[in-house]
């Protein structure tokens, strides 16, 4: 099997889902000419011209909500903030519209839609550019919250996400652009909401997702040297949150531990 | 306009205005709760507007929307019972008074916060422009929702794809209770879609002529390739902003003014004048729109509250 990076991953599941449904475009800061901040979608705007990968300007309330109109009108939109960051400039259209619009219409509209944003710290960039809300995002019911750590997963997630009729925050840790791992040729699809055992242990459960798998996984390594074994969970998607193998796990070890990046209070772990 | 097409909208705003006086009844009885805003004085703006629109066209408009719906055609009783919050309303019942939608006719809600829903309309317009049909979509919205970041963000991008948008600001000349000139810089409201290259006119939004042919021109320029338009339109609203506004903001002078211009007034005037109808022609489209009311408040009245479980559906289309 083919050892690709996690950006490959996500730029195969985009083109792929590009060439299946005519309804899927791109559209965000630098998607097109630039060949995206993150070069996630570097080619795209030769390959499918600028009908379908859209450079906008620099707004992202109107990202967020135009993304969420052409959705209800029968579209399928990946709409890309360069960061999570600026997310938050568009945060009401998010939590507000993308995420309320099935439920306070009685069912009449429909919001399929990918949100995709890069996040996570680490990387020197300052406090407003560091930031890991993907909790914050994960409250509020009708938005689905998905994190991949693998390339295999975020190609999988990614899938699904742009086939799923419900809007769907995609947050790719930056850190994680460069992991490599394998990945099948041709398609498939990873379920949105699905923990998934990363690793099999008796001795201590560790809960993780996105850059805190490889945490998690480096940890595991060291204690199976110190003769524990560790299980490790990995969650994949926020919202809805399986936790049954997460549960399952507790009842054979009795000990967990949850690895993020946020911060201390209010997190994935409460 | 033809005689048969004039008494429709008469009609169109009479059951607009009976619709709105009986929900404010309703709302003083406690059967109507959360917020309420009334479309009083502004009818000839959603009737005139609305009519000139094709059949392929979208409608969308902020929390004051029952004039709206109502025109597009929905269902009276099931507009009463959302206004009630009962499981048979357009919404069943999950949007209350600011969310009537009806998707089937295009009719994209009401929305309740200020500007939020002009970003949707550009999406909406830009879902028909990838398509490659010939629909447009009319986006209402206030005086005061032109200061907030979305109407501009939404109006730029309109301007750059080129998207087929028709921007209609309702200037009732007070947001809240914020006289335009204390709350937008610019002095008319118009000017500001030439900042973003989008060609805008004034209307005078009591004329319910005047409203559809500005509308009718203004589409006529989308389809035929020339961009988002902007249409700025004179109103006033006659009651207050919500329900138990304190009316503080405004003196009773300057209502009464522009209470002489009320809208159907005007038209009843013209139709009695060019002799299109009689006083009892009149009286009987009143009798008629009464009944209507009459069978609407009691489908809403006598319908269930939508049941406890409803909290938990609707919430994603798959819920795995
Ligand atoms: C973002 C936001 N801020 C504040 C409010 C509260 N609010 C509701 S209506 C309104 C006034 C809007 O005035 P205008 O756009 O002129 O519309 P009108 O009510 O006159 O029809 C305000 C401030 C809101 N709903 N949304
Ligand atoms: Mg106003």
């Amino acid at each position: 099997m083919a050892q690709i990076t996690m950006r490959q991953a996500i730029t195969d599941a985009l083109r792929e889902e590009m060439y299946r449904d005519e309804r899927v475009f791109i559209m965000g800061e630098e998607v097109g000419v630039w060949g995206g901040t993150y070069a996630v979608t570097r080619g795209f705007y030769d390959e499918f011209g600028p009908r379908r990968v859209r450079d906008t300007p620099i707004s992202e309330m109107v990202i967020g909500g135009a993304a969420v109109g052409a959705a209800m009108n029968g579209l399928r939109p990946i709409a890309e903030f360069m960061t999570i960051n600026f997310a938050f400039v568009a945060f009401d259209a998010i939590v507000n519209h993308a995420a309320k619009m099935h439920y306070m219409f009685g069912g009449q509209m429909r919001v399929p839609l990918v949100l995709r944003a890069p996040g996570g710290g680490g990387r020197q960039l300052g406090a407003t550019h560091s930031h890991t809300p993907d909790v914050i995002f994960a409250h509020f019911p009708g938005l689905k919250v998905v994190s991949p750590a693998t390339p295999y997963d975020a190609k999988g997630l990614l899938k699904a996400a742009i086939r799923t009729d419900d809007p769907v925050l995609f947050i790719e840790h930056a850190t994680l652009y460069q992991v490599r791992g394998e990945v099948p040729e041709g398609d498939f699809v990873v379920p949105i909401g699905v923990s998934d055992v990363k690793r099999e242990g008796t001795d201590v459960t560790i809960v993780a997702y996105a850059q805190g798998l490889q945490v998690a996984l480096a940890a595991a390594d060291k204690l199976d040297k110190e003769g524990i074994a560790a299980e490790v969970v990995d969650l994949r998607t926020l919202r809805p949150l399986d936790m049954a193998p997460v549960l399952k796990s507790f009842q054979k070890t009795f000990k967990a531990v949850v690895v993020e990046e946020g911060h201390r209070s209010y997190g994935v772990g409460a | 306009m033809d005689k048969e097409t004039t008494l429709d909208w008469y009609r169109q705003m009479v059951l607009i205005r009976r619709f709105e006086q009986r929900s404010s009844e309703l709302y003083q009885l406690g059967k109507i709760g959360g917020f309420l805003h009334l479309y009083i004085g502004q009818e000839a703006v959603a009737v005139g507007s609305i009519n000139a629109r094709g059949e392929q066209d979208h409608i969308i408009t902020a929390y004051r929307d029952h004039g709206h719906a109502l025109t597009v055609g929905s269902d009276t009783k099931q507009i009463m019972a959302e206004m009630l919050g009962k499981s048979t309303g357009v919404s069943k019942g999950k949007g209350g008074s600011m969310h009537l939608a009806d998707v089937e006719r295009r009719y994209w809600g009401g929305h309740a916060v200020v500007g939020a829903h002009l970003t949707l309309a550009a999406g909406i317009a830009l879902a028909e422009q990838y398509k490659g049909t010939d629909a447009a979509v009319l986006c209402y919205f206030g005086d005061g929702a032109t200061n907030i970041g979305y109407f501009h963000e939404s109006l730029n991008l309109s301007g750059v794809w080129d998207l087929p948008v028709l921007w209609i600001c309702e200037n009732n000349q007070y947001g809240m209770g914020t006289a335009v000139a204390r709350h937008s810089s610019a002095s008319s409201i118009m000017q500001k879609a030439s900042g973003y290259d989008i060609p805008a006119s004034q209307v005078d939004g009591m004329n319910v002529f005047a409203v559809y042919e500005a509308t009718k021109k203004a589409l006529a320029a989308i389809r035929n390739g020339e961009g988002p338009q902007f249409l700025e339109i004179l109103t006033y609203r006659f009651e207050g902003h919500s329900m138990g506004d304190p009316l503080r903001y405004r003196t009773k002078e300057e209502v009464k003014k522009w209470r002489e211009d009320d809208p159907i007034g005007i038209l009843e005037r013209h139709i009695l004048a060019e002799k299109i109808a009689n006083k009892d022609k009149l009286e009987a489209i009143d009798t008629a729109v009464e009944a209507k009311l009459d069978e609407a408040v009691a489908f809403a009245e006598a319908s269930p509250l939508p049941a406890m479980e409803e909290l938990f559906t609707d919430i994603f289309v798959e819920e795995n």
